[in-house]
């Protein structure tokens, strides 16, 4: 399991980029989203940040996204970055 | 076929994401110059998902990583190889060794991760004086390597010269770097055009490049890339010519002849050589052309 112990956020607001932020929290996964494709994509990013947190082991953090109109690869990326900017050593 | 190399921002994705429409032959995923030290680790991720998810069908795909004088370089190998990229690009190379040094730890990262035995090719970028003097041994230094880069800025800088539009203080550097990679059997290309708004510059820096036997030219800007393409496809005059000298050839064969004339001049078998290498590069632009790519 990894643990986020701290704020750590990744990505930018340019188009085709998202900015994700991370804090720790014990309230499981809380994701916020806000997104120029919201209406249509919303519950696609949500699931692939979902999907991510469970890939890397993450039980509990709070999450911000605010997503620019970017690609599933991109969201990946940002999301693991952030991960991996804000987990203590496994456990 | 590579005559257009494109570097792109590693960290930049609505620049990744539309590399493959840019009209180049090659793009270079850059990790070193391009991404700011606390960004590192998130291009390095950015560029690794890029490769894996997006298809890039029109363009090769090239990772310029991190040199051997960062903290970087390991992580950027670890990140890429698996991935297998056509070519990675290691910057700053100065000696054979610094070529080796990749190598080895290129054939841990195949070995292990048992990725065939020297699949992953190196484009080392020369910018250094100690490179260009070394640059023979360099593009000797491993069956890996496939071409070299001259890097124009970075050599300028440890030659303590300016950068100028007519790239006098380069001259040396690429004349040595041409003749130092066609002994060695491997392509050469020449260091991009860097002022972006200039388009009568890139045209003549680019015909120069050409004429001194460079394969290809990076680029900084997607602006350049027509003009490079252009520069680098053979002509109609030269594709002509290229089949008159095939026919030429035939003829003379079918007759007996050893010795061939074609307006006024022998045939030997450098010209055929060249006159094969057009007509294969031209066969090859006509199938891209069919496939939307021009």
């Amino acid at each position: 399991m990894t643990k986020i112990v701290r704020r750590a956020y990744a990505g930018t607001i340019e188009s085709s980029d998202v900015y994700v932020e991370l804090e720790p929290c014990d309230c499981g996964i809380d994701i916020q989203i806000e997104s120029v494709v919201m209406k249509q994509f919303g519950d696609a990013i949500r699931s692939v940040v979902f999907e991510m947190f469970e890939q890397l082991e993450v039980e509990s953090a709070k999450v911000k996204i605010v997503d620019r109109g970017a690609l599933d690869c991109v969201i990946r990326a940002r999301v693991e970055a952030a991960i991996k900017r804000g987990e203590a050593e496994q456990i | 076929m590579r005559r257009s190399m494109l570097f792109l921002p590693g960290n930049t994705p609505n620049i990744i994401i539309n590399g493959d429409e840019l009209g180049a032959d090659a793009v270079i995923l850059d990790l070193e110059d391009a991404v700011a030290p606390s960004e590192k680790d998130a291009a390095r991720i950015l560029v690794r998902n890029a490769i894996r998810l997006m298809k890039f069908e029109k363009s090769e795909v090239l990772v310029r990583i991190n040199s051997m004088d960062s903290e970087y370089w390991k992580s950027d190998l670890d990140e890429i190889v698996p991935l297998k990229p056509d070519v990675i690009m290691p910057p700053k190379m100065s000696c054979a060794a610094d070529v080796q040094a990749i190598d080895a730890y290129i054939t841990k990262l195949e070995s292990s991760l048992g990725i065939e035995s020297n699949s992953v090719k190196l484009m080392p970028l020369i910018e250094t004086a100690l490179g260009v003097e070394n640059a023979f041994q360099i593009a000797m230094a491993s069956r890996r390597v496939c071409a070299l880069q001259l890097g124009g800025e970075d050599l300028t800088a440890d030659l303590r010269c300016k950068r100028t539009r007519e790239g006098n203080e380069i001259d040396y550097a690429r004349k040595r770097l041409v003749c130092a990679a066609r002994a060695a059997g491997v392509d050469a290309y020449d260091t991009p055009f860097t002022d972006v708004n200039d388009d009568e510059g890139i045209y003549a820096d680019t015909e120069y490049a050409k004429s001194l036997g460079f394969t290809g030219k990076a680029s900084i800007s997607p602006r350049h890339v027509t003009a490079i393409n252009q520069v680098f496809s053979p002509s109609q005059e030269d594709i002509d010519y290229a089949y008159e000298v095939m026919e030429a050839i035939r003829i003379a064969k079918e007759q007996g002849r050893g010795a061939i004339s074609l307006r006024g001049k022998m045939i030997d078998a450098p010209i055929v050589a060249r006159a094969q290498q057009t007509i294969a590069m031209a066969e090859e632009l006509l199938m891209m052309a069919g496939g939307g790519n021009e």
